[in-house]
Order: C-alpha cells, then structure tokens, then sequence
C-alpha cells in the first residue's frame, strides 16, 4: 500500500540504523510518547537492533492506559443502568475498574455496544429515541475533534438522549510533568506523530527551550521511527536541543486548523487525573458550557460519589512514565495476562503490557543477552 | 486508537452538513468524515481516526524523505548481524 510498504522497507531501516550506530558515543534514554510507537517498536523488534547506548523507554501516550479508575468505574455505573445504552471504543471494555470491566457488565445484560467512531453512536441515539446513549468520550488529542464532532452535531440536529462521558488528556502537559518530576531521566523525546498531525508541534518549542531536551516528530513505521530516533541522537551527541519533524508527509508546524478549531469549541482546558500517575494540571479536556447539558457527568450526578481502589501489585503508573520496563512487574506474563489484565497497560494494544506479552518480551535476562555485540 | 493508518479518498459527498468520504485501505472501503480536511480530494491520500480523516497526505515530503534517506553513504550489510532482524 501506497505511504506503508515504503516506509516498512527493512532494508532502507538497517541503513538508519547502521547510521544510529556510527553516530552514538554515549548512553541516552529516549522515550517515545505515543503507545501505538510503543507498539509499532516491539512489533518490529526494533529496540532489540538498537546499539547498547540508547535506552527507549515507553511513555504514558495510551488513552485507554491513563483513563483513570474513577471514570471506568463510572462508565460501568451508567452501563448498569437499564435506560442507558452505553457506547465506547472496544479496547475500554477489558480495562478493570475496582470491581468488575464493562464486558462483564455486558455478560449480565447491560446494553453495552462498540463502535468505530463517535457518530456511529449518535446515530445510535437517534435510533432509540426512548434510551439514552452515553458515548465514553476518551483519547488524546487525535481522537478530541472526532468526538466534538459528535457532541456538536448532537447539538446542531436537536439529538437530546445523548451525553458523553469525557475522559479527555492532553500531550505536552504531560510530558511537562514527566520533566518536572525528579525521577525521570529522558534525555530526549519521539513526540507522537498524530496528536501532532492535529496539534502541530508549535507547543513544544516552549518546552525545548525551558528544559533543553530534544523533541522529535515521529511517525509510526520501522523506517519513520528510525529516522527519527537518528535525528534525536544526533542532537543529543552535537549538545542541541530543537523541535525537529521526522513525519512531515503528515505534520506541519501548525496542525491540523479545522480539527483546533471545533476542539476549541466545544472543549475547555481541565486538570485531569492519569491513572497510575495522578493529576496532572491542565492535561485535559472537558466540555465548555454551551455543551454542558452533553456531559454524562452532570446528566447523572448519581456516579459522582465513587471512590476506587486500584490492585497493589499493579506498577502501571511507572511503566507509564518509563521508570520501569513491563517484564520488570511481578504479576506480568504470571498472574497479569491480556486474558486477565490488572492493570489497563495490559488491556489496550497500546499498552506497554500487553506488547511485551504479545511480542514474547518475557523476562529481563531476555533482554540483556539478545544481541551480543 | 492511535495506529491511522494511510487510505485513499475514492468518492467525496456531503451529508449532515458534512464533507463525508469513502476511503480505501488497501481494499478495505470505510466512510469516514472529510470535515476537517477541506482541500482533500478524490484520489488524495489521508491518515483516519475513529472515522475521522485528520491529516491530507504531503506526496512531495513524502519523497523528498525517502530520497534522503536512500542516499545516505553507507551499506546495510555492513552491519550483518542486523539480518533477518525485522519481524514487520
Ligand atoms: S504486567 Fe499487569 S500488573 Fe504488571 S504493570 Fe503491567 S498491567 Fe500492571
């Protein structure tokens, strides 16, 4: 396929890499923020023909990973509901609140339907006039116009029995906390290739320029994420620290502007709490007033008292901000498996988790042995 | 929910009050809407999302990045280990 079968030339990725090899001197740790790179890296088994220097470590880029406990379980109080047909994406449907997922809810009788995209459950609510369809509005922002969409042209037709229950987060506050915080040591980041596809990359000048950290434009191919991973080192050993674009077939500088726009308006900026890492400020999204009879939240002001529980044994929240590695977890592969996660990293396919299970990444002593230079 | 892959726009209609398209992946045909991309046209290339085109496919960098990195000096089998290393 056109724009695919190209940039998966393995070939043309061995060269970028020979070239990563002759260029680095030094150790880094790299982090790429978006987990379907995370996903798209050990798939291709990528990590494993880097040279020994370069630690790529996998960030908290999941939407399906960080939607916090709280809202799952919420989610799973308004699918119990005998009025409500609650819609979601299918990853969600595994992801383990306190108590029980949405697929269990769905196993007892609960109407609880996937779909493909947020107008498919518009369209839903105009087919059940009597229920009301609640939409779990998630994801960064590749996903944010899709569903304002959804919420404005809800508004614009006079669709009522409809409300989205909004578990919106942001990119770069999130790699800002990441920064700021004493126990990350990134010395460079792949910035994910389709929030700025919408976004731009204008955002993270600041953030280059404040922490001197490098920030490269990914793509989501071997050959798009080699490039980019040139590009990172090469700043890193020449001491530069600048927002570079390695997927400018996508990406231009100020995004996507019909995408901001309905963002913008139908959005306003929120603190949000990522699950296994906490409140970030200002990392998310909720709906402005104007769309304020749309939020699930306030249509059903029953959910708000819920107060979670998360699994002790679950160290998601450091996989999530690279501190620790999948196969480093004491439940992963034994008690923790896509079959039966704890924890949401091993859920989604853009989980950490559940790509090192997939790609058999078991154990750490693997890891240490494959490539003997 | 983040892997868009690239399709081509074959048919553009509106409905709703939206640019809506049909989108071939590789013989795969999806409606997706085209609101967000007011230039694209039939036979261009764009990245979906959850039934959303977000991005109109650049032909010109996409070539430009190649052509650079084909002419990068060196050999691959200079490093033979690498062999047979890519699973994609
Ligand atoms: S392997 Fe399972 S329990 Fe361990 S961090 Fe990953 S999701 Fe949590």
């Amino acid at each position: 396929m056109k724009y695919l079968d190209e940039y998966r030339d393995g070939e043309l990725t061995k060269k970028v890499l020979v070239e990563i090899e002759k260029t680095v001197t030094r150790p880094w740790k790299i982090m790429e923020v978006c987990g379907g790179q995370t996903h798209s890296i050990i798939k291709s088994g990528l990590d494993q023909l880097l040279p020994p220097e370069i630690d790529l470590v996998h960030g908290p880029g999941c939407p399906v990973c960080v939607t916090p406990l709280e809202l799952i379980d919420k989610a799973i109080a308004l699918a119990s509901q005998p009025d409500i047909i609650f819609t979601s994406y299918g990853d969600m449907l595994r992801v383990p609140g306190s108590e029980r997922d949405l697929f269990s809810v769905k196993a007892a009788g609960g109407d609880v339907r996937i779909v493909y995209s947020p107008l498919d459950a518009l369209k839903i609510a105009q087919d059940n006039p009597e229920k009301t369809v609640v939409f779990f509005g998630i994801g960064f922002e590749t996903t944010a116009p899709a569903n304002a969409m959804a919420v404005m042209q809800a508004k614009n037709q006079g669709i009522e029995n409809f409300a989205m229950l909004v578990s919106h987060v942001t990119v770069p506050p999130a790699i800002t906390a990441l920064l700021e915080s004493p126990d990350v040591q990134v010395n460079g980041f792949l910035a994910a290739g389709h929030v700025c596809t919408v976004m731009g990359y204008w955002e993270y000048e600041q953030l280059v320029e404040k922490y001197k950290v490098p920030v490269v434009v990914m793509g989501f191919e071997p050959v798009d994420i080699a490039r980019a991973l040139l590009m990172c080192v090469k700043q890193l050993e020449e001491g530069r620290a600048e927002v570079e674009n390695a997927y400018a077939r996508s990406v231009n500088p100020d995004g996507n502007q019909p995408a901001q726009d309905i963002i913008n308006q139908v959005f306003k900026h929120t603190d949000r709490a990522w699950r296994g890492i906490g409140v970030i400020p200002k990392s998310g999204y909720q709906l402005q007033d104007a769309y304020a009879q749309y939020d699930a939240e306030l249509r059903f002001p029953e959910i708000q008292t819920i107060a979670p529980q998360e699994p002790s044994v679950c160290i998601s929240g450091l996989v999530l901000q690279g501190l620790k590695k999948p196969n480093e977890c004491t439940a992963f592969g034994v008690q923790c498996t896509p079959e039966n996660p704890l924890g949401a990293t091993m859920v989604s396919s853009e989980g950490a988790c559940a790509a090192y299970y997939q790609y058999g990444r078991y154990a750490i002593s693997l890891e240490e042995d494959k490539i003997t230079r | 929910m983040c892997l868009g892959i690239p399709g081509k726009v074959i048919e553009i209609y509106q409905a709703n009050d939206m640019k809506m398209g049909k989108v071939d992946f590789g013989g795969v045909i999806k409606e997706t809407c085209l609101e967000f991309l007011p230039d694209i046209q039939v036979g261009d290339y764009t990245i979906i999302h959850v039934g959303f085109g977000i991005s109109q496919l650049d032909e010109e960098e996409a070539q430009r990045t190649l052509e650079m990195l084909r002419e990068m000096e060196m050999l691959a089998d200079e490093l033979p280990e690498l062999d047979g290393g890519l699973q994609t």
